[in-house]
């Protein structure tokens, strides 16, 4: 598999990797993939009082291109409000990483944990 | 240490150099290049005689008369002509065949093959350690039952199938006995004199020899008899025509008169490395070994890491040449049909590794391997989101996936 060197580059760097406390009510989760398909996604944003995205962490099982996907919106969701967030698109991920076609389901499977973790923070905080 | 480390053993090997050495000399003006079917002159006579004395060397391996060895493209080829050589000739006994969902694509797809022209096949399943049952393999057995193809060694999981038990059972029944050796050359001895094995193919490049070359031995007593699949000038007593690539026969020829020579010193050898490499990594948590844990060639051990996936393992694994279990490597996008077939879960087929050890391997090379696994197996869990949860007492069975 000859991957362009953003994706070696987030795979043998990953930004961000890592957890934070469950319990914390301004971090929330949002888990996608599955075991038996060869992808799981962990993100975990920590939104602050005005709604901006200050920190994320990833935990990934997947392929090179799934680390380094998710490794990426660690990056670009950082600074953002939920409806920057929100407006993340898998072909935006796609087009940075340069990821062959056969490896496009990680970024889409990126921008669904990136709208998963949003859900999550909705949901947490009920509105 | 020369990086990445060669560890794919079951893939390819390479030529050894005393092959390659032998090879040279029948290619070039000063060599032997000539025509063996050329009778008219000495060039042809000599090259004749090159290829008879490979054809004795691949018989003496395997203890087999070398009238009864054809010369192939390789062991895709030698399978093709055995199964459906075999089949079309005694298409008027019956049309149904036997062999096992493990083999390889050139058994299988030959097979498919013959059913699309009104064969019928039976895939049979293998146990959870990779080995035919005997009684499963008696009960498809049938009337009409014309050809059974089963494989020596694994290429996948290495495990051997007891090939003399299955080719009385089908010697007993009057059933023709295929048996794709390509991975068990110089690694397990092969008496065909004893064993009751109709049709075995061979590989050259599996056995330190070049690509491109095969061979297919063909019973005489009792006698087998093909449907030609090539056709042209009736080389290789009609079975297999086109002229015969001299270089490569005689590599071929070289390289199993090396494997019987040094094969029980290279089995002891390498078993030593194998070991060495298991010993070394086994003690990691949720690490599993596939296939018979006895009944296996040394050269072969495919293990499955739990919670960490198959090609992001291979990228970690970047400075060690091996074959992965993952449909990501591939262009299929299933795991591993073999390791399903133990019954292994997507998720340990989609993160297994198979090391093949062989004649170069050294033991400073396993040392750093085994180094480089332990990194990278860190180095990803640390990454897992599974591993989190193995770890936090999660049954991963118990979660809600939401499969995509």
């Amino acid at each position: 598999m000859a991957y362009s060197n953003k994706v070696i580059d987030h795979y043998e760097n990953p930004r961000n990797v890592g957890s934070f406390a469950k319990d914390d009510p301004s971090v929330a989760t949002g888990m996608v993939g599955a075991p038996a398909c060869g992808d799981v996604m962990k993100l975990q944003i920590k939104v602050n009082e005005q709604g901006i995205i200050e920190d994320a962490k990833f935990k990934t099982y997947g392929c090179g291109s799934a680390i380094a996907s998710s490794s990426l919106v660690t990056e670009w969701v950082k600074g953002k409000t939920l409806d920057e967030a929100q407006q993340i698109k898998n072909t935006d991920i796609a087009h940075e990483l340069a990821l062959p076609p056969v490896k496009i389901h990680c970024s889409i499977l990126a921008e669904d944990a990136i709208k998963a973790a949003i859900a999550d923070y909705k949901q947490k905080r009920g509105s | 240490m020369n990086l990445p480390i060669y560890l794919d053993y079951a893939a390819t090997t390479p030529v050894d150099p005393r092959v390659a050495e032998k090879m040279m000399q029948f290619l070039t003006m000063d060599g032997q290049f000539g025509n063996p079917a050329s009778r008219s002159h000495r060039f042809g006579w000599q090259a004749e005689e090159a290829v008879e004395i490979a054809r004795s060397q691949i018989a003496e391996l395997v203890n087999a008369d070398p009238r009864e060895i054809v010369f192939t493209s390789g062991a895709t080829e030698s399978n093709n002509l055995a199964i459906k050589g075999a089949a079309e000739f005694y298409h008027k006994k019956g049309k149904h065949l036997i062999t096992v969902k493990t083999e390889h694509k050139a058994v299988l797809d030959a097979m498919r093959q013959l059913e699309r022209e009104g064969y019928e096949v039976t895939y049979l399943d293998v146990e959870a350690n990779g080995l035919v049952d005997l009684e499963k393999l008696t009960n498809a057995m049938r009337p009409d039952t014309t050809v059974v193809s089963i494989m020596h060694v694994n290429n996948e999981i290495g495990v051997v199938q007891d090939i003399a038990a299955i080719g009385e059972l089908c010697r007993s029944k009057g059933i023709i006995f295929h048996v794709d050796a390509a991975q068990s050359t110089g690694r397990v001895a092969i008496d065909l004199q004893n064993l009751k094995v109709d049709l075995m193919s061979f590989s050259g490049h599996k056995t330190y020899g070049p690509k491109g070359v095969g061979a297919l031995f063909v019973r005489r007593k009792p006698r087998i008899r093909l449907e030609a699949q090539t056709h042209g000038g009736g080389h290789e007593r009609g079975m297999r025509s086109g002229t015969l690539a001299t270089h490569q026969i005689v590599a071929m020829g070289e390289s199993f008169r090396i494997a019987k020579e040094e094969m029980a010193s290279e089995q002891a050898r390498i078993t030593v490395l194998r070991d060495r490499l298991w010993n070394g990594i086994k003690d990691i948590e949720q690490v599993f070994l596939n296939g018979d844990a006895t009944q296996r060639v040394p050269g072969i051990t495919n293990i499955s890491f739990n919670y960490v996936e198959g090609e992001s393992l291979i990228m970690a694994l970047k400075d060690i040449a091996v074959s992965s279990g993952s449909a990501c490597t591939s262009a299929s996008l299933e795991p591993s049909y073999v390791l399903r077939a133990l019954g292994l879960s997507d998720e340990l087929a989609h993160s297994s590794i198979r090391f093949s050890i062989g004649r170069f391997t050294t033991e400073e090379q396993i040392d750093h391997t085994i180094k480089i696994v332990h990194e990278a197996i860190d180095k990803l869990r640390e990454m897992s989101p599974l591993w989190d949860m193995y770890k936090d007492g999660v049954d991963l069975n118990t979660v809600a996936w939401v499969a995509h």
